[in-house]
């Protein structure tokens, strides 16, 4: 048994001789079979927008939109452990660069898109700097990039080079054209591309997580003296892992851009929006590669859920007729649930009764 | 020449001065004990030596290399490594990961990686652990943990903060063995804080004793446990340090 292999994932401990506490044997990682997985999730979603109704096919965007923001959020919050209260910034870089480009420039939102997720990184490189420099920690780092979100939306609603607190109008087009990113109102071809973008998210985040810098990345989380100890470079770690997390947030926002075809600073830079990169990710999992999605499927459909609750209640709850603020209480109550019942979120949970038996 | 020169370090924190002046030579191939009360600035002096802190004053050289001030991966990747004294493993990974990620910070691909670090885990006698949570270890298991760990990196220089403490006497027997096969087998420079003198006395070429942040002697080990000074030193504290 002590001969050295690099295979056998399910060497159990010896029970006589392991240590008095137990610890749990780890399986190892297996990308592989993560890849795989997501590979078959993404096919059989494709005929997805066929069979749904209009507005279901809206909502099932939506969700798409929720999980793109919390994989990027997960990237740096969860994986790295340093958690972001302004990943709004990066969403709203994202749209505003698009449509800015678009709008002034007549640039393809393809080219924004990636243009976008270039200035978020640099922003989050930047303010990751700052932050770290200074050494902020915890609920300071937090607050911090709180305010740098902030910051970028006073920024815009004064500023008249981005139409101040008008925002923007994604200006629509004589024909629909994928090379725009435009198509007609209900066309599954929306909910393909904000598919594709989230599969590629996820795919990204799976293969950060096996790479050289994600591995350092969980290091650093764990214990940071630690790591620089034995030679990892942790700023340099902690900021593509920054700029990571920003350049995958901001590819929501500028899918999002292009989807509602508006965009103003609340929508793009608000604190809200921060909250919505938090919550999938909270509620399916931190820190794992498939809690953001799962959280996303519980989070989008909310707002319908309870909009059409408030329309038209059944019997039993018709004082609730036409009151508004039903969502945000379910979002607080499922939240607390969540944060009571299964610390690990949704989908921590469900791996860790697996792993059990 | 000496691989690790420390020159005239100085550290104080709110006036204390926690290392004041300290100087000494460390030899390639040989093994530096370091031993003093507590409070006497040895884990201070190594945080100035791997730069977790930098010296207000003096000059860390490394194989003719000035590296006073560098971070502390610079100086890990410049081969000097340390160990904690109060363990630091990557809690939420497996042993096996804990010591392939060093390995890569050494700049070891991926794969010849975790080559090495399941070598590395057997020969400090973790191999049954491999697999397991390395938070769950046992004091025994993580002061091993902490030694896999910067063995990965390969140093050339290995400062070890109190490896041995925590452990019984049967566990100190293997480690001790463990750290006189690195010297004789892959030329690893030790530089060791402890507390246990039969430890400092079967391992040390020379021993440097601190007190109160200021070099009290050095020497050989015989030299400085039969020195007035050393002995006082000791004894204004708990005379069990010494027996032990």
């Amino acid at each position: 048994m002590n001969t050295v292999t690099d295979q056998s994932p399910d060497q159990s401990p010896d029970p006589s001789t392991a240590p008095a506490t137990e610890p749990a044997p780890l399986p190892r990682p297996i990308w592989g079979r993560h890849l795989l997985v997501l590979a078959v999730i993404a096919v059989v979603l494709v005929p997805l927008p066929l069979l749904l109704p209009p507005n279901t096919q809206a909502v099932a965007v939506r969700v798409l939109i929720f999980a793109l923001m919390a994989v990027g959020w997960n990237i740096m919050s969860g994986f790295g452990g340093m958690f972001s209260f302004g990943h709004a910034a990066y969403f709203g870089l994202g749209a505003y660069v698009s449509v800015w480009l678009l709008v002034n420039h007549g640039v393809s939102p393809w080219i924004g898109l990636l243009v976008g997720m270039l200035v978020a990184a640099a922003f989050a490189t930047l303010i990751g700097f700052l932050a770290l420099r200074y050494r902020l920690k915890g609920a300071y780092f937090a607050l911090s990039t709180f305010a740098f979100a902030e910051m970028l939306r006073l920024l815009a609603i004064n500023s008249d080079f981005v139409n101040r607190a008008v925002g923007y109008n994604v200006p629509l087009r004589p024909e629909f054209s994928l090379a725009f990113m435009q198509f007609a109102p209900g066309s599954p071809a929306y909910f393909w591309i904000a598919l594709g973008l989230t599969v590629a998210a996820i795919a990204v985040s799976i293969l950060f997580l096996r790479s050289r810098t994600g591995r350092f990345l969980v290091a650093v989380r764990d214990d940071e003296d630690a790591a620089a100890a034995v030679g990892v470079p942790v700023m340099r770690t902690k900021l593509v892992t920054m700029a990571l997390s920003a350049a995958v947030t901001s590819v929501a926002g500028t899918f999002y851009a292009q989807y509602y075809f508006f965009i103003d600073p609340d929508v793009a830079f608000g604190s809200s929006v921060s909250i919505q990169a938090i919550l999938p990710a909270v509620i399916g999992g931190v820190a794992t590669i498939w809690g953001p999605a799962i959280g996303a499927l519980v989070l989008g459909p909310l707002n319908d859920v309870t909009a059409t609750l408030l329309r038209n209640p059944p019997a039993a709850l018709s004082f609730l007729e036409g009151r508004a603020g039903l969502d945000v209480i379910v979002y607080a109550l499922l939240l607390i649930l969540i944060v009571l019942l299964l610390p690990q979120g949704i989908y921590g949970a469900l791996r860790d009764r697996w792993r059990r038996r | 020449m000496s691989l690790l020169e420390v020159r005239n370090v100085s550290r104080s924190f709110q006036g204390l001065k926690a290392v004041d002046d300290v100087s000494f030579d460390v030899k390639e191939g040989s093994i530096l004990g370091i031993i003093g009360p507590n409070g006497a600035g040895k884990t201070t002096l190594f945080n100035l030596v791997a730069g977790a802190i930098t010296p207000q004053a003096g000059t860390v050289t490394l194989d003719g290399r000035d590296i006073t001030g560098f971070a502390p991966h610079k100086v890990a990747q410049a081969g000097m490594v340390r160990t904690f004294q109060l363990m630091k493993p990557f809690g939420s990974v497996s042993v096996l990961e804990n010591v392939a990620v060093a390995a890569m910070a050494a700049g070891t691909s991926r794969h010849d990686a975790s080559k090495a670090a399941a070598q590395i885990v057997e020969r400090v006698g973790l191999g049954r652990w491999r697999d397991l949570q390395s938070s769950g270890l046992p004091t025994a298991g993580l002061k091993r943990l902490e030694l896999a760990r910067a063995l990965a990196v390969r140093p050339r220089v290995l400062l070890l903060d109190e490896v041995l403490a925590g452990l019984t006497p049967t566990e100190r027997a293997p480690v001790m063995e463990l750290l006189e096969a690195l010297r004789a087998e892959d030329g690893v420079t030790l530089v060791f804080v402890e507390h246990i003198m039969a430890a400092v006395m079967r391992l040390s070429d020379s021993v440097l004793v601190l007190d109160q942040g200021r070099v009290l002697m050095s020497g050989s080990p015989q030299e400085v446990t039969s020195d007035p000074r050393v002995i006082e030193a000791y004894l204004g504290q708990e005379p069990t340090d010494v027996a032990t």
